[in-house]
């Protein structure tokens, strides 16, 4: 394990190694790929949605796909195809910002208690002991009703789960580090605790912390919609992929089934998207790992 | 060994106490006043001494300190209090839906275990093959498709294909055992398909290292059948990672339930958790989430009790 960000100052050999890996896990550049081009719609949904998500065509209530709407319209008339664009707006959003705040805030938690040992460290396993004891989507559901629904407000719910177990994560390998030549050198040097988390153990515990947090992209991406569907999440008429398929199935089923599938399409293949990548960064960071 | 089990059944305590504390505590902060929900009626409109008095007969005035004692005494005794929405006894709520939650959770894993340790067994031992690629590619899919979708497709499949609805009754097991089976196979295969795919995937992989290890050489060299090979020696072996996987996707199941279970409209304990959270029922989705949080607390210690037994080095260390 070490660094694996070559710094952005030699950006031709950035490239050729980006090359490289791409070429060694085709599947991961596939994943990154889906990712950017989703990315891209997120960002230029404005621009890229043919329709207005939010107002209705009183006229085309479950309409089919056909030319003008391409994925067909929903319940209200509005276009599947531009709701699902605009869609991909909150899923990133959500997905990024609840992972990297889990990830980071369950680091720097797991980073710092294990470091310093003792008391600290009990008392902060035992925290994580019991949140981890709340399956992921209970606590961000209650945390979620707790908050109310807003968009920071589902990041900060879905981000809670994902703390313990990054924590765990970060504290595995400061167990290791602790005890390696790499940090009683450093101590020997004179560095004070908090340089030597920084500057040594941090970049030793990057490529799995960058692991999970990929892992977690996906997870949250899903919980995200399922939070949606519940009614704790977004609320109408904000368009997002969990909301969308929210509604009573069993009469969708026969009348317009095209309202439930392709929003599910559109989470599957983000989250293949975003578990692909994370494989790829996984095999790439820990080569003993390759293939499974 | 029976230090190991007291050392685990300590900590197993102390995480079931934090559970609790956190459970108090997230719920005691849910905005929105239990008591004019309670009434029935928007803010506004009852006067705020008929609030007081809703208040001072749920307890709600006293500080949170003493209604933190008082719901932990009353859990000292088991008692898990009265669910604020329809006044009946919280447990025996619980009670009458847990079977539902119970049975779509064994059968899920029942399905995923059945069905993901011969698939990981068959990638494993044909690596490379087409048969290996298909099976992989198929649980990668299976890792990204959410549970709640994969649910609605179920329902829209039945719907279409054999004008099934959903059943407006749950047959509950000890009724009638093979109705509710074909009942609850469903929300089932909706929540087990994640599990299945992620213990096909982990078989794979522990079963293609296990079967590199000498010892495999040597069972090969000695003119063992592959079957014997791999089911006797390798499967053997790899087997330990994948049960405490099951152990710990138990907490992934609830998790899944509690929205599977709104899709197909399951009077189980995850239906009743999401409407006793939105409703503010704080002694209902405290003792849900509680009894939730508990079996996982639970099922992760059964797995490192097993562990222990099945593997005597895991006693030795101090694992934590």
């Amino acid at each position: 394990m070490s660094a694996l960000l070559p710094s952005m100052a030699d950006t031709p050999r950035l490239t050729r190694r980006t090359l490289q890996a791409a070429r060694e896990q085709p599947l991961g550049a596939f994943g990154a790929v889906v990712l950017v081009v989703m990315a891209v719609l997120a960002i230029g949904a404005p621009w890229i949605a043919p329709y207005d998500p939010t107002e209705g065509n009183a006229a085309l209530l479950n309409a089919p796909p056909s030319a003008a709407h391409w994925l067909g319209t929903d319940p209200f008339g509005r276009d599947m195809l531009s709701r699902l664009i605009h869609g991909a707006r909150v899923s990133l959003l959500v997905g990024l910002g609840a992972s990297l705040l889990g990830v980071c805030t369950g680091a720097a938690i797991g980073l710092v208690t294990s470091y310093r040992g003792g008391w600290a460290d009990t008392i902060a396993q035992r925290l994580m002991d019991a949140l981890l004891a709340f399956p992921m989507l209970l606590l961000a559901l209650a945390l979620a009703a707790v908050l109310g629904p807003s968009l920071p407000n589902v990041i900060v719910a879905l981000s809670l789960p994902i703390v313990p177990r990054a924590a765990r994560i970060a504290r595995s390998s400061v167990l290791v580090l602790k005890a390696s030549p790499l940090v009683e050198a450093a101590i020997v040097a004179g560095c004070s605790d908090l340089r030597i988390i920084v500057r040594h153990i941090l970049p030793n515990t990057f490529a799995p912390l960058l692991v999970i947090a990929t892992a977690y992209l996906g997870l949250a991406i899903v919980q995200e919609a399922a939070l949606d569907y519940l009614g704790a999440g977004i609320q109408e008429p904000h368009p997002s992929w969990g909301l969308m398929m929210a509604g009573p199935a069993t009469s969708l089923a026969l009348t317009a089934p095209w309202v439930v599938v392709f929003p599910g399409l559109a989470i599957c293949l983000t989250v293949l998207a975003s578990n692909l990548l994370g494989d790829a960064i996984r095999d790439l960071t820990d080569p003993r790992l390759r293939g499974r | 060994m029976l230090d190991f089990i007291a050392r685990r059944l300590a900590i197993g305590l102390i995480t079931l106490i934090g559970v609790a504390t956190i459970t108090f505590f997230l719920m005691r902060v849910l905005p929105g006043d239990a008591a004019v929900m309670l009434s029935g009626a928007g803010a506004g409109a009852i006067s705020e001494q008929e609030l007081a008095e809703v208040r001072s007969k749920m307890g709600l005035d006293r500080p949170l300190a003493v209604q933190f004692g008082a719901w932990i005494g009353e859990l000292a005794q088991l008692n898990l209090g009265l669910s604020l929405r329809t006044g009946q006894p919280v447990a025996s709520e619980i009670a009458r839906r847990f079977p539902y939650t119970l049975q779509i959770v064994v059968m899920a894993m029942v399905i995923a275990v059945a069905l993901g340790v011969p698939a990981g067994l068959l990638s494993a031992a044909r690596a490379g093959s087409w048969l290996d690629q298909t099976l992989r590619a198929l649980s990668v899919g299976g890792l990204a498709a959410p549970s709640f979708w994969v649910g609605l497709l179920i329902i829209l499949g039945l719907v279409w294909l054999f004008k099934w609805s959903p059943p407006l009754f749950w047959e509950p097991f000890w009724v009638s055992p093979w109705q509710s089976i074909t009942q609850l196979i469903w929300p089932a295969i909706a929540v087990g398909i994640r599990q299945l795919a992620l213990i096909a995937r982990m078989t794979r992989s522990i079963m293609l290292e296990v079967l590199g290890e000498d010892y495999i050489r040597t069972a090969r060299a000695k003119g063992l059948s592959e079957k014997v090979v791999v089911l006797r020696h390798g499967l053997r072996n790899g087997l330990l990672p994948v049960v405490t996987l099951i152990g710990f996707e138990v907490s992934a199941l609830f998790g899944g339930l509690i929205v599977t279970e709104a899709v197909f409209n399951v009077p189980g304990l995850g239906q009743y958790v999401v409407t006793a959270i939105l409703n503010r029922d704080y002694p209902a989705a405290q003792g849900i989430v509680l009894i939730l949080a508990g079996i996982v607390v639970l099922g992760n210690l059964t797995v490192d009790l097993l562990y222990g037994w099945l593997d005597p080095r895991t006693r030795i260390q101090v694992s934590r």
